[in-house]
C-alpha cells in the first residue's frame, strides 16, 4: 500500500514538532521517497539514532507499508 | 534468546566487516544492497555478507537486532553502523575509510 508524502510528513512532524522536513518522491509511484529532516534535538546525537527517531515516527510503517525511503537527518547548520 | 538471534550475533562477532543484504554482492536484489556493495567495493576492504532472502528468520530477526526496519545493514568490528544511506553520508565525509581501517 502506498503512502502519499503528506502522510509521510505529517507523521514525522508529529513525533518532531521542531522539525524542518522535506520529502521527494523519486519514482512518482508513492513508494519510493527521499527525505530530508532536519531538527535541532539531532544536535550531538548519532545518526544511527537520529534516523531510529525517524522510523519510530513512522510507527512500524517503514519496511512494509513503505518501502524505500532515503533518509537524511541533521542539525541545523551552525549549531 | 532464539535461534536466529544466536546466529546473528555469532556472524556479527566473527566477522570484522558483514553486510546483511537482499541479495549477494554479485547479484544485488534490491537498490539500496546494491548501492551498499559498492560503497563496501570501494573501500577496497575483505567483506562477509549475509543474504537475508535465503533466511526469513535472519531476516526478520536483524531488524530485532539492531532495531532497524530496513535492509541493508552494515555491522563493522560488532557494531551496528547503519543502512545505506549512512554508509553513503560516512563514506562521503571519510569516516567510512577510517572506521574500517583502525585497528580493533
Amino acid at each position: 500500500m502506498p503512502m502519499a508524502a503528506s502522510d509521510i510528513e505529517r507523521l514525522i512532524l508529529e513525533a518532531i514538532p521542531d522539525a524542518q522536513v522535506t520529502i521527494r518522491d523519486l519514482a512518482g509511484d508513492g513508494d519510493h521517497y527521499a527525505a530530508k529532516v532536519v531538527s535541532p534535538s539531532f544536535a550531538g546525537m548519532p545518526r544511527v539514532k537520529q534516523h531510529q527517531r525517524v522510523y519510530a515516527a513512522l510507527g512500524g510503517r517503514m519496511g512494509g507499508e513503505l518501502h524505500a525511503l532515503q533518509l537524511e537527518t541533521a542539525a541545523p547548520a551552525g549549531e | 534468546m532464539s535461534d536466529a538471534t544466536g546466529r546473528i550475533e555469532e556472524i556479527v562477532k566473527n566477522n570484522e566487516v558483514v553486510l546483511f543484504m537482499k541479495g549477494t554482492p554479485l547479484f544485488p536484489q534490491c537498490g539500496f544492497s546494491s548501492r551498499a556493495v559498492t560503497i563496501l567495493e570501494h573501500l577496497d576492504v575483505p567483506f562477509e555478507s549475509v543474504d537475508v532472502l535465503q533466511d526469513p528468520e535472519v531476516r526478520q530477526g536483524i531488524k530485532e537486532y539492531s532495531d532497524w526496519p530496513t535492509i541493508p545493514q552494515l555491522y563493522v568490528k560488532g557494531e551496528f553502523v547503519g543502512g545505506s544511506d549512512i554508509m553513503l553520508e560516512m563514506f562521503q565525509s571519510g569516516e567510512l575509510q577510517q572506521l574500517v581501517a583502525a585497528e580493533a
